[in-house]
């Protein structure tokens, strides 16, 4: 059964850290905890994403730069 | 020609502070939205509004075709752009008067001179303002470097001609210290920005941020006294004053004098504010930038004169001369603004958008709160964190504080985490009582409170 990750915060979710800079993580990489799996801009801030769980990253429910609501799934891990 | 049909292309509380200022002219307001604030205050006020795109600024309050295509669609004779977004684009300016409509602020060429940071320097200087003492230009090497630094004055700050965000910046207390430090900021600057070009400058270590108020009508300009903006955390204002209780008198009137100078002899049309340092120690002060738009905190000024700052830009705008003359424009006792963020003061500042569960907003004499909140209303992410400005005027600056504390304490947010807390420690600070601080006091008292409130919690 794969985990979801959820978003802590409402915003906008990023992949990249700039839009020149290849994707943090992609569907298949192997993730540790802590491990940074995307941004999320709010009210200007950006604020890090860490995975709360080690695991395969099955696929990403969110895509780049796509609006989000808190307790919305980014992402299952596996 | 007069306005009738004014359109806002701004968001938040300066979109409803200007629809205040419109509807008591008799002008119609047409407000501006993005798909994400069509619940917002600013829509629900006004007497029209228009979507113009999604959520991402980019594609909606920054997006002049679509602004211009509102404007025209809903017969908006004017146009108000706020302050951030387009508000000090020269190319939105020149957009709106080519489209035949009025832009509520400067001409395009006005802004693009004061935008440029050395045309603005160079202005200044041809009007007679003084700048913070420099190279006036890149130093070439260490010979030039050491003559020119003994001119300025040590300590000297090293910057990076290329450079930004306070990167590359070095600086040397002695002639000794200048010669290493130039060759490490060359370096950084050539590692960082791939151009090792430096320039010097005076380093005024405590400094207070002042800033003039000005109005023009592009042949008379006044001003309207200063503010004292100095409590900034990132470089973003937290706290104003006015007016600024660190100047005398007569520093206060060379000070004004010099912005209506520069104010005038760039034909200045619409509001706009003169940013300088001051330093007290040599009771020196430098122009650094101006702003060519109404400011956030524009409310401590209209506290103090009684002049309402946005109904003269208006006014301006619709082509009237200016209504006031420089010895209508008196002073009276002292406003203090701080700024309500939707913030997390005891969390490094995390954002904190949300839903307003209840609104209780403090009232009284002399107190105004500025906002674009109201019950029910849900604060969105996707901009930034200000919620509403809380400024108080009394008769003295005492006796403002004592009544800045007694309105916070009235103001409840609930359903969302916001910097009222910090701004009431902020208020019971002794510097902040005793009026002594300096553009990086804040971010000092913000770094001792943390640690000792992180003691206090260890120690429970």
């Amino acid at each position: 059964m794969p985990k979801e990750l959820l978003a802590p915060l409402p915003g906008v979710f990023y992949r990249k850290p700039a839009p020149d800079k290849p994707a943090y993580k992609s569907e298949g990489d192997i993730v540790a905890v802590g491990d940074v799996v995307g941004l999320i801009e709010v009210m200007k801030s950006f604020i890090e994403v860490h995975a709360e769980a080690g695991g395969k990253i099955v696929r990403f429910v969110v895509g780049d730069e796509e609006p989000i609501m808190a307790g919305q799934s980014l992402l299952e891990i596996e | 020609m007069t306005i009738s049909r004014l359109l806002i292309a701004n968001r938040g509380e300066i979109a409803v502070r200007i629809q205040r200022a419109a509807r008591e002219l008799g002008i119609k307001t047409i407000q501006v939205y993005s798909a994400a604030d069509a619940d917002s205050l600013a829509v629900r006020m006004a007497d029209d509004a228009i979507n113009i795109g999604p959520f991402q600024a980019a594609k909606s309050y920054l997006n002049i075709e679509a602004i211009l295509a509102a404007a025209r669609a809903t017969g908006a004779d004017a146009i108000h752009p706020g302050y951030g977004f387009l508000s000090e684009n020269p190319v939105f300016a020149d957009a709106v008067e080519a489209a035949g409509l009025i832009f509520v602020g400067p001409k395009g060429e006005t802004i693009r001179t004061m935008g440029d940071k050395a045309a603005a320097r160079g202005a200044a200087q041809r009007a007679g303002v003084p700048v913070v003492p420099g190279s006036e230009g890149r130093v070439a090497e260490l010979v030039e470097a050491r003559r020119l630094a003994e001119k300025i004055g040590f300590p000297v700050m090293i910057k990076a001609s290329a450079g930004g965000g306070g990167r590359g910046i070095r600086i040397a207390e002695t002639a000794e210290a200048l010669g290493s430090s130039l060759d490490q900021a060359a370096a950084e600057a050539r590692a960082a920005f791939g151009d090792g070009g430096l320039y010097l400058e005076r380093f005024i270590g405590k400094a207070r941020h002042i800033e003039v108020q000005i109005l023009g009508d592009g042949v008379n300009a006044i001003h309207c006294y200063e503010r004292d903006c100095s409590l900034q955390r990132r470089r973003q204002k937290v706290w104003e004053e006015a007016p600024g209780s660190a100047l005398s008198p007569d520093v206060r009137e060379a000070l004004c004098a010099s912005a209506v100078a520069l104010a005038r002899s760039v034909n200045y049309r619409g509001a706009g504010t003169l940013e300088y340092l001051y330093d007290e120690e040599s009771r020196s002060f430098y122009f650094i930038e101006m702003n060519t738009r109404i400011q956030v905190e524009h409310p401590v000024t209209e506290m103090i004169t009684g002049i309402d700052l946005v109904r003269e830009m208006i006014c301006i705008a619709g082509d009237e001369p200016l209504r006031y003359r420089q010895t209508d424009v008196r002073v009276s006792g002292h406003a203090i603004e701080v700024r309500i963020n939707a913030e997390d003061g005891s969390r490094d500042f995390r954002p904190s958008p949300g839903k307003v569960a209840a609104l209780q907003v403090p009232g009284g004499m002399g107190t105004r709160f500025d906002t674009l909140l109201y019950e029910g209303y849900t604060v969105s992410p996707f901009y930034d964190s200000l919620l509403g400005k809380l400024i108080v005027w009394d008769t003295s600056r005492e006796m403002a504080l004592r009544r800045l504390d007694r309105a916070l304490g009235e103001l409840k947010i609930d359903g969302v985490i916001t910097t009222v807390p910090l701004l009431q420690r902020l208020a019971e600070a002794p510097e902040i009582r005793a009026g002594a601080f300096h553009t990086r006091w804040l971010e000092q008292w913000l770094m001792t409170s943390m640690k000792s409130q992180v003691m206090e919690q260890s120690n429970r």
